[in-house]
């Protein structure tokens, strides 16, 4: 019996389909970039004038062309769309906060996080493990979603934080550090209570 | 019917034991018998498939990380990626091109998507039931897998109302849930 090998079918690195049917998704231009980049020969075969113009297809020319209209049209309400997305994450930030809890113990609090669609649960955990330490996730008073951490870990979450934006392709996200001091009883007169 | 389905619909995995890994093998093969020369490299023997049980009494089958199977009341059916990279084994039609955005929007398919110009059904006749692979007019790949509502000699006589009824496609919660 001869041996059956399984084929070996290409998927495209944007929308996840065969690349044929990226046409009909809602990313067509990036999927063509991200293809002509990845694998110029299906590229070719997929989108050359030639390929395009013996596409055969029994359709009338003017049932093509709605369908074209309409695929356009829903590709640029997407990209529009993904551009917006991008934008307000571009302008978010996220936020670390270290709070003195006594004088040698620290807890850290994140927020800002969900903008990114970043699994706060999964990140608390992997924070667990990975700091050999306490963390959860808890509901801020403005309902938002805020990870907790015990122990003085403000730059390592820093580190890793920015390295899983840098791998949604977000460098220029700000991660701000700030220091949450424990209230002195005894302020000085006349001092202004630290921010 | 994964039109909606995401990771959240996910009840539990378990370990499935040997005897019923090869139960499973066996009846998928009974379902398409093409598949006897490929069925150990789909779910190998030493390999342990995990039975994912979800929303709406769905289960699929999991191998080496990736959903293989699912079950749909008494059929077995092949995910896509494994039409992909078995095509020769499963019972095939084709749509012509005006019907894949519907098809990839979930819509089950109408008749005449299969008997237009640039659709294709086999001249054998597949009764009705069939679990077959749905393929496109210029397209190499298949782009969902569906159930017969009617024979393809029904399909082709009647040519009215609903063919096909849909399961599952690219681009739906099966296919876009990660292992
Ligand atoms: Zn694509």
């Amino acid at each position: 019996m001869t041996e059956v090998v399984a084929r070996e079918v290409y998927y495209c690195g944007v929308c996840s389909f065969p690349p044929e049917y990226c046409e009909f998704g809602v990313s067509l231009k990036r999927c063509k970039d991200w293809l002509q980049d990845n694998n110029q020969e299906l590229f070719d075969k997929i989108y050359s004038d030639d390929a395009l113009a013996t596409q055969t297809s029994t359709l009338s020319i003017e049932r093509q062309e709605k369908i074209s209209q309409e695929l356009a049209k829903k590709q640029l309400k997407e990209e529009a769309k993904q551009e917006r997305e991008l934008q307000k994450k571009l302008a978010s930030k996220v936020l670390i906060k270290r709070i003195e809890r006594n004088r040698r113990k620290h807890i850290i609090s994140i927020s800002g996080l969900e903008v990114f669609n970043i699994d706060m649960k999964k990140l608390a955990k992997t924070f667990a493990s990975k700091f050999a330490t306490g963390a959860s996730v808890t509901k801020t008073a403005d309902k938002k979603e805020e990870i907790l951490v015990q122990g003085d870990v403000s730059d390592e979450a820093k580190e890793y934080i920015e390295k899983l934006l840098e791998e949604q392709g977000l460098n220029g996200v700000e991660v701000e550090q700030v220091d949450e001091k424990k209230k002195k009883k005894a302020t000085a007169p006349g001092a202004t209570p630290a921010a | 019917m994964f039109k909606k389905f995401t990771k959240e619909d996910v009840h539990s995995r378990s370990n499935i034991k040997s005897s019923a890994q090869r139960g499973l093998k066996t009846k998928f093969v009974d379902q398409f018998e093409d598949l006897e020369p490929v069925i150990d490299n789909i779910i190998p023997k030493k390999s342990q498939a995990i039975l994912i049980k979800c929303e709406d009494k769905i289960q699929l089958y999991s191998v080496e990380n990736e959903v293989v199977l699912f079950q749909h009341f008494d059929d077995l059916i092949p995910t896509l990626k494994i039409v992909h990279k078995y095509p020769q084994c499963f019972p095939r039609v084709q749509v012509d091109r005006g019907a894949i955005k519907f098809v990839l929007s979930g819509a089950n398919i109408m008749c005449p998507g299969l008997t237009s110009a640039g659709a294709k059904l086999p001249e054998e006749n597949l009764e009705v039931d069939t679990i077959v692979t749905i393929y496109a007019e210029g397209k190499e790949n298949a782009l969902a897998v569906g159930k017969l509502v009617m024979s393809t000699d029904e399909i082709k006589s009647k040519n009215k109302g609903i063919g096909i009824e849909l399961l599952h496609y690219l681009g739906d919660g099966l296919w876009t849930l990660s292992e």
